[in-house]
């Protein structure tokens, strides 16, 4: 019988099988940040070992680091010592390390792909959820606990529990003004925020493979937030042409060895997936969520739910908490619903396409009064590509903030956070409770919806932006 | 890590869904760089309510936390696990948990124990009902016992037996790192590298 694309890459990367134990699996990828590491780090020393493969393994700083002031030194005590702490690990372990001030310092899932070292059919591990956005690549990608960092570092494996297979197949075509994100979105909302437990998904269709790698990379981004255990999209000409270059994609001979390798990354014909979903791409409209879980989500143009409208008692209480927490009424449309912040960044959406889009619709007009809006691109490379267009000029001359990379606002351990019971319609990932500052309520977003909602100080698509004017509600 | 064999204590009946790791310990705890001292982060914004069930008088002291579904949701944060740990708890009981909590909690001890709704439950209304109640949860039986219930669990076959005897998976994998070796040789020469490109 023929294999799935994530069967194929597990596969490839057994170290040990034995009857009875999980599979011991080879990990091609390292990626380190501040917050997960230092316990992990401490076991090492402890044990006396050391880390085994430093050429595997890369580090940088993005969780805690400022995005103003990042000259100075980091006001935050405790944010610099863990800081400081990932630092001094990296240099006694031999560990490569981007920190701050650093040209190719950022997010470590926007870091890891521009650097050209996600590749297809690789295993990719992170001590951070959103290890799934490498994914896009055709890598077997997830994310990991302390434990299992330390793991990685001492052994480059992981033992791992067998997983099972889910297909996402989106047919059609995207809408215009329907994004990746709103794709995503709505996948989690129709699945549920355990819908994909236990799975690795992959995402298929002639809409992901129209999609870009920055588009797919949101995709699979979000797959944690279905409960899943990674997401995956199997690697095409996109994705060679988008690694091709790269600081370490394969040269040479090594390249076509590598692309002849890619290639063969692909669900056969005869693969059974233990489930499957299928989406009509043509029927999505923008989607943002009105809830405390990113699986409590609708069409821009619908309303706030009834909780009483929910059959199931445990989704009915988890309603009407979530719409006390984000202080809306059941019956509200969602384009009434006010804002006070708009964030454009994280490992979502703070890639360069994602800046262009918000770019777009900003570009002569201007934030709301009383709306604050940041822009925090997900690395320095991005940074510097979008001042190189003149990104950022639309952005200030829109009267919104063009900060420095990082995680900034997506989970608030930096100053950029939420006042209690203010509102934020946020291009990341989370929408939890206090997620982006204490009593903060979040609405995730496409860039797009993002930066129409700024304009017009409520949720917005960029179809209301008719004219420079707010429209009527 | 220490053993887990069995377990019996009161409980906190916690009747929510979708507990995610940022409302088990919020992310201005994760600045810390040790393993313990996360106690008062656990469910932090949630205790700042008299009312909240974990600051009832006759729940200090309660080791076993029963829940609603997906439990655990959302970042990879294995503080969440050191939370529940500093604060007392020795295990948690739902009918579903997000695959890396679960990973993280049975890496470390904390015993995540999966059943079926109906059964979760019963021991949420009977340790709603009374505070005294005593939930076991026995890993050697891979049962949970209270009064009036008796539900046997599933768990991983070696898992179980890592717990039950406290050992620590890095040295198992070491007794196999000659495998890693071999492996390591027929890896591809275009397999990528994290050493700076010159
Ligand atoms: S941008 Fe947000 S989701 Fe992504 S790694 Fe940073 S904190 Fe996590």
């Amino acid at each position: 019988m023929g294999r799935t694309l994530a069967e194929k890459v597990w596969d490839d990367h057994v170290v040990r099988r034995a009857e009875g134990e999980p599979d011991l699996l080879y990990i091609d990828l390292h990626l380190l940040h501040e917050v997960t590491s230092p316990q992990a780090f401490d076991g090492l020393r402890l044990a006396g070992r050391t880390v085994r493969r430093t050429d595997l393994t890369i580090a940088t700083e993005d969780h805690n680091t400022p995005t103003l002031d990042i000259d100075k030194p980091i006001a935050d005590p405790v944010s610099k010592v863990q800081l400081e702490t990932l630092r001094r690990n990296a240099a006694e372990f031999g560990v490569r390390i981007h920190s701050l001030g650093d040209v190719e310092q950022g997010v470590v899932h926007v870091v890891g792909p521009q650097l050209g070292l996600t590749q297809p059919g690789t295993t990719v591990v992170c001590g951070d959820s959103h290890t799934s956005t490498h994914g896009a690549f055709g890598a077997l990608a997830f994310g990991i606990g302390t434990s299992q960092v330390e793991h990685v570092l001492a052994t480059q494996t992981l033992p791992l529990a067998p997983f099972r297979t889910m297909a996402i197949t989106v047919e059609g075509e995207l809408p215009e003004g329907v994004t990746a994100k709103d794709l995503i979105l709505a996948i989690i909302t129709r699945i549920g925020t355990g819908g994909g437990q236990g799975y690795v998904l992959e995402y298929r269709g002639s809409a992901i493979r129209g999609l870009s790698m920055e588009a797919r990379m949101t995709i699979c981004n979000m797959s944690i937030e279905a409960g899943a255990r990674a997401g995956m999209i199997a690697p095409d000409r996109t994705t060679f042409d988008y690694l091709q270059g790269r600081p370490h994609a394969p040269q040479g001979a090594d390249w076509d060895a590598a692309v002849a390798y890619w290639e063969t990354l692909v669900t056969d014909e005869d693969a059974v997936f233990d489930a499957e979903v299928v989406i009509d791409a043509s029927e999505l409209t923008p989607f943002v969520t009105w809830g405390t879980n990113p699986g409590q989500g609708a069409p821009l143009g619908a309303s706030v739910p009834d909780p009483a409208s929910f059959e199931d008692p445990q989704e009915r209480v988890a309603a009407e908490n979530a719409l006390k927490y984000m202080g809306l009424q059941a019956g509200t449309p969602l384009r009434e619903v006010k804002v006070d912040a708009v964030f454009v960044g994280s490992c979502t959406n703070g890639r360069i396409e994602d800046l262009r889009a918000a770019a777009a619709v900003l570009d002569g007009r201007q934030v709301a009064d009383g709306v604050r809006m940041l822009v925090v691109p997900g690395s320095v490379r991005v940074a510097l590509q979008a001042v190189e267009e003149g990104l950022d000029k639309v952005f200030t001359a829109a009267g919104a903030e063009w900060r420095h990379a990082g995680c900034s606002m997506c989970l608030g351990m930096n100053p950029d956070q939420l006042a209690p019971g203010e509102r934020c319609a946020s291009t990341s990932n989370r929408n939890f409770e206090g997620r982006q500052g204490k009593g903060g309520r979040t609405h995730l977003v496409s860039p797009q919806v993002a930066a129409a909602t700024a304009v017009l100080g409520r949720l917005a698509a960029p179809v209301d932006l008719s004219s420079n004017v707010a429209v009527e509600v | 890590m220490e053993k887990f064999t069995t377990h019996t204590g009161r409980a906190v009946p916690l009747r929510r869904s979708n507990v995610d790791t940022d409302q088990i310990i919020p992310a201005h705890w994760l600045k810390k760089v040790t393993r313990s001292g996360f106690e008062g982060g656990l469910f932090e914004a949630w205790r700042k309510d008299p009312e909240f069930i974990l600051n009832q008088p006759e729940r200090s002291g309660a080791t076993v936390l029963v829940t609603g579904p997906e439990f655990g949701t959302g970042s990879s944060r294995e503080h969440a696990v050191w939370a529940l740990q500093n604060y007392g708890f020795q295990a948690v009981i739902s009918s579903r948990f997000a695959d890396i909590f679960r990973g993280n909690s049975l890496k470390n001890g904390l015993l995540t124990v999966v059943l079926p709704a109906e059964t979760v439950e019963r021991i949420l209304a009977l340790t709603e009902a009374d505070p005294s109640a005593e939930v076991t949860v026995d890993l050697e039986a891979r049962e949970v016992r209270a009064e009036g219930i008796a539900a046997s669990f599933e768990l991983d076959e070696n898992v179980r037996w890592r717990l039950l005897n406290g050992l620590d998976d890095i040295s198992i994998t070491l007794q196999n790192a000659d495998d890693i070796t071999v492996f390591e040789q027929t890896r591809p020469t275009f397999k990528p590298r994290t050493l700076p490109v010159l």
